[in-house]
């Protein structure tokens, strides 16, 4: 691990560079081993959450949600430290990846952590200056769990940058219309039709309630299944 | 050569022996589908068994209802690395379903509403190892896991175990289904850690 820097109050990017790496796609996730000196082993998986930097020994970033009790994530937001060595295997996943030269344009939903994948097809956007368009809705709990907000409201004010939403379910800001609650149907719909006339990929991803939502949210909007991509995580 | 991590603690259980490498134990049921959960009402539901493309038979929900059907408590185990141990589930065994079937198929091919498919050897589907499950924990089967029914092969990782079931082909050859097209393993055994292509 290179660097590490605070995103929230419970998630933390890692930065970890590995030799010889080949670069990925956004999207892709890698698996994290940790051992105990008794030979114990936990292993989780981690989306990816940019492009590689950083020429042959590619710089990868992590971004890991500290859970309640997650004996490797909180090892790794915790007790990590900048030099450590950990094991990791990747790129891992074929079917959640946004292709770059794929002309359709892209929105984008996230629950929650369910933004790291996403972030990683928009990030990969911007680097290349890809005009695809990509509109991006993230839902949180509260403003101060929005993880990149800064580097996404630069983007957003940028000529041809992402559109982004973020939508709050329990407190929003006080200039903010929507009154905070879980994902409605019209929240994937801004009127203007540009989502659903322009047959984008969909790429949905966050816990699995707020998959199942928005998926369906989408289907009775007009998108077609094969169109919609998800990702889920977590208990029910 | 294990790399140890630095401060990386062991926490062991006593049921270790029943989990697979690289696994946790959840008490949870977490979900793993690449796309929107297809809305299959019971009554639009039907399940084929297919033999190079030809119908061999079929049963519509209330005929599947009908059949023989087997209380069934095993331990799951998903490639994205939780397991859970005593699941209980209803359903009918593919023995039955199979029965009598005269085929030189090696291979099955299992389809799901929604186009997903999942490639199996044909001897892994018998004697007592797999079932068209509809009941989970004494509740029909939710959409999400798989209902109104999905196969349960629970010796193989979870995606073998084909959500919204719609027809097993048996198949002369082992062609690659949906997740082993994308770079999961072609058989999939959680205690050999068949992941990936190449485990």
């Amino acid at each position: 691990m290179t660097a590490r820097r605070a995103e929230t109050a419970t998630a933390s990017t890692l930065c970890l560079r590995v030799e010889d790496w080949n670069g990925h796609l956004p999207g892709q996730h890698v698996d994290v081993r940790l051992t105990a000196p008794d030979g114990y082993q936990a292993a989780r998986s981690y989306s990816l959450a940019a492009p590689a930097a950083g020429g042959v020994d590619g710089v990868l970033e992590i971004t890991v949600q500290r859970l309640p009790d997650g004996e490797v994530s909180a090892f790794l937001t915790d007790d990590l430290v900048v030099g450590d060595r950990l094991e990791l295997r990747g790129p891992l996943g074929n079917w959640f990846v946004w292709q770059q030269d794929d002309p359709a344009p892209v929105l984008l939903v996230a629950g929650g952590a369910g933004l790291v994948p996403l972030m990683s097809m928009i990030r990969a956007r911007d680097r290349a200056h890809i005009p695809t368009p990509f509109r991006l809705i993230h839902s949180v709990r509260t403003p101060d769990d929005r993880i990149y907000a800064d580097e996404l409201e630069r983007l957003a004010a940028q000529p041809g940058g992402p559109s982004v939403t973020w939508l709050y379910t329990r407190t929003a800001p006080q200039t903010d219309k929507r009154r905070p609650g879980r994902l409605r149907p019209n929240d994937l719909n801004d009127g203007s039709n540009w989502t659903l006339d322009a047959a984008p990929t969909c790429f949905v991803c966050g816990p699995t309630g707020f998959v199942e939502e928005a998926s369906n949210h989408l289907l009775a909007a007009g998108h077609h299944a094969n169109r919609i991509r998800t990702e889920r995580f977590g208990g029910r | 050569m294990v790399n140890v991590t630095r401060g990386f603690r062991s926490r062991r259980f006593a049921t270790d022996d029943r989990l697979p490498p690289g696994q946790y134990l959840t008490d949870g049921f977490p979900v793993l589908s690449a796309g929107p959960t297809p809305a299959v009402p019971q009554d639009e539901w039907s399940f084929m068994v297919r033999n190079g493309g030809q119908v061999l038979r079929s049963w519509a929900w209330d005929e599947f209802m009908a059949l023989d059907a087997q209380d069934i408590t095993v331990d799951i185990h998903c490639v994205t690395r939780w397991s859970r141990l005593d699941t209980t589930w209803r359903g009918v065994a593919v023995d039955d379903l199979l029965a009598d079937v005269d085929t030189a198929a090696e291979y099955v091919l299992a389809r799901s509403y929604g186009g997903y498919t999942t490639n199996l050897p044909l001897e892994d589907l018998l004697d007592g190892k797999a079932w068209i499950a509809y009941e989970h924990d004494g509740e029909d089967l939710p959409p999400e896991h798989g209902g109104p029914a999905r196969l349960l092969i629970p010796h193989l990782y979870l995606w073998k175990s084909a959500k919204w079931i719609k027809s097993l082909d048996l198949v002369e050859d082992d062609d690659p289904g949906f997740w082993e097209t994308l770079g999961y393993h072609d058989y999939g055994d959680p205690w050999r850690e068949q992941r990936y292509q190449g485990d």
